[in-house]
């Protein structure tokens, strides 16, 4: 089985291959979500503790 | 305060009575949910075609989905009146189990909405084009159905009294949860049309109604004791 | 016992949860690998089927997932009401999102299914419709949530209805599977897979485990910066912003 024929998935990658990309996007959006979460409360926590010390 | 010796069901009596009175005193907004249900059922023809056979075709669906929500629009009536005078606190600090009070007002409600849904709802099913021997199993589906509305919809206003904008949010929280009864009661409007035997449905209704009125009280009042903290 | 009393306090529960993550997001990331590899590339296409059958290995994962995440943040929220545990209800808030997409990518995938099998990007199966149910109950219960100005209040009644939502599971499942065979027209479940292949079932039951780790992984990611939000007045948050 070629590349070419393993991406083409038989006429259904548009199918197949969406789908595959939306669980993609499922998994960075999890992954993500906590990471801006973090920065965004550290940066805000930082700014409290800092307006609280001067 | 109230006499200590008082049991249990006089303190669900005096609560019934109560939110019965009230209701009655402000009688605009107890015709508002049945004018909502004759308007929506009304838009039908006017939307889809006034053919009797389509009529009929739609007609379960229609009078369920119309009588669902005029059911979920008097569904904040149950405290939010109380929840604003403060009644509703001194209601919960009373030494009466606050189920039971759930349970007074809950009846009180159904008995100005769904009952009278209930009521009006063969004028309707006749204005769909429904055969005068099939009213029959429309009330008798809705009698069934529609307390449970209530008593599911008291946990939805439960969580939502407390919120200023709390309209939009108590549809999405409690529609999901009225699917079953829509499937069951308006399947069994249909079935009746088709003269086939729908005691099957009108057990099921009633099962979820015994569940509901079990659980529900329970979880609105933990829920109101939420919304009052 | 001494354990979860231990697990249970949020500095404990910071600390811990900040190893663990890494470990569980590697353990994720493998079996990714791993059930890829044997779904795409070692599992031979479907008689029926053909290659189209492959969208299994992400669609019926996701729909598992979207129904296990919805009984852990129910019982989750089901421990902090009863319990007051606040690290539960952290738990359980932090699991709304995760499943909530989660259900979104099975109905995704669903559709992206029918579209060849049925030739319709949407039909009202029965295992489509309970899905659809549950993404709006997850909704609601996100909805609740955020509505609430105060945290704690919107954590408990957000609970409430995830507790009393998942009474509710079951007999929307049953009304919507009875409701489906009643109005069955031309519709053919193609979803239900019989005798499936071993070479087929391997690499479904290693994505549903590399689904159920990277639950637990983001859960507990997302988890941890709650409980430090929760706790910002606290001593040991203050000393690890020092460290920083």
């Amino acid at each position: 089985m070629s590349w070419g024929e393993f991406f083409h998935m038989g006429g259904y990658a548009v199918y197949v291959w969406s789908s595959y990309g939306m669980a993609l996007l499922v998994l960075v959006y999890n992954i993500v979500a906590p990471i801006l979460r973090k920065r965004r409360l550290l940066r805000d926590l930082v700014r409290e503790k800092s307006r609280k010390s001067a | 305060m109230e006499n200590t010796e008082s049991s249990v069901y006089s303190a669900f009596i005096a609560i019934f009575r109560r939110d019965l009175k009230l209701a009655l005193r402000r009688r605009a907004e107890l015709i508002n949910p049945l004018a909502f249900f004759v308007i929506v059922v009304s838009l039908f023809p006017l939307g889809l075609s006034a053919d009797p056979p389509t009529l009929l075709r739609i007609a379960p669906g229609v009078l369920w989905i119309s009588a669902l929500l005029a059911t979920l629009l008097s569904l904040e009536s149950i405290f939010r009146s109380d929840y604003e005078d403060g009644s509703l606190e001194q209601l919960a600090l009373s030494h009466h189990p606050l189920p039971v009070i759930v349970m007074g007002k809950v009846a009180a409600h159904w008995c100005t909405t769904g009952l009278l849904l209930t009521l009006l709802s063969p004028a309707l099913g006749v204005s769909l084009a429904m055969p005068m021997d099939k009213l029959g199993a429309l009330v008798l589906t809705l009698i069934v159905g529609t307390p449970t509305l209530s008593l599911i919809g008291s946990i939805g206003v439960a969580l939502t009294v407390g919120l200023r904008r709390g309209g939009i949010l108590l549809a999405l929280l409690i529609l999901p949860l009225y699917i079953p009864i829509l499937i069951f009661g308006a399947s069994a409007v249909d079935m009746a049309i088709a003269d086939l035997e729908v005691a099957g449905q009108l057990y099921l209704l009633t099962a979820m109604l015994v569940l509901s009125l079990t659980l529900a009280p329970f979880a609105t009042a933990i829920a109101l004791r939420v919304t009052l903290e | 016992m001494n354990f979860f009393h231990r697990f249970a306090s949020p500095r404990e529960f910071f600390r811990i949860a900040g190893y663990t993550v890494p470990w569980l997001g590697g353990a994720t990331l493998i079996l990714i690998v791993v059930g890829l590899y044997l779904g795409l590339f070692v599992a031979p296409a479907d008689y029926q089927q053909g290659e189209s059958y492959r969208i299994i290995f992400i669609h019926v994962p996701a729909a598992w997932m979207s129904l296990f995440v919805y009984m852990s943040m129910a019982g989750a929220a089901a421990v902090g009401l009863i319990w007051k545990i606040k690290l539960a209800h952290v738990i359980a808030m932090s699991s709304a999102p995760i499943g909530a997409s989660f259900t979104l990518l099975a109905l995704i995938t669903g559709s992206l299914w029918g579209k060849p099998m049925w030739g319709t990007w949407w039909v009202w199966d029965a295992r489509l419709t309970s899905e659809l149910i549950l993404l709006f109950l997850y909704l609601g219960i996100m909805a609740l949530y955020a509505a609430f100005e105060e945290r704690r209040s919107g954590q408990q009644a957000a609970g409430i209805l995830a507790v009393v939502g998942v009474i509710n599971i079951p007999i929307i499942h049953y009304s919507v599977q009875w409701w489906n065979t009643l109005h069955q027209g031309a519709t053919v479940t193609k979803f239900s897979a019989p005798s499936i292949h071993l070479s087929m079932l391997i690499p479904l039951l290693i994505m549903a485990a590399a689904f159920m780790l990277f639950y637990a992984a983001t859960v507990l990611a997302r988890a941890r910066w709650e409980v430090l939000d929760q706790e910002r007045r606290s001593t040991w948050v203050n000393e690890y912003l020092e460290q920083l």
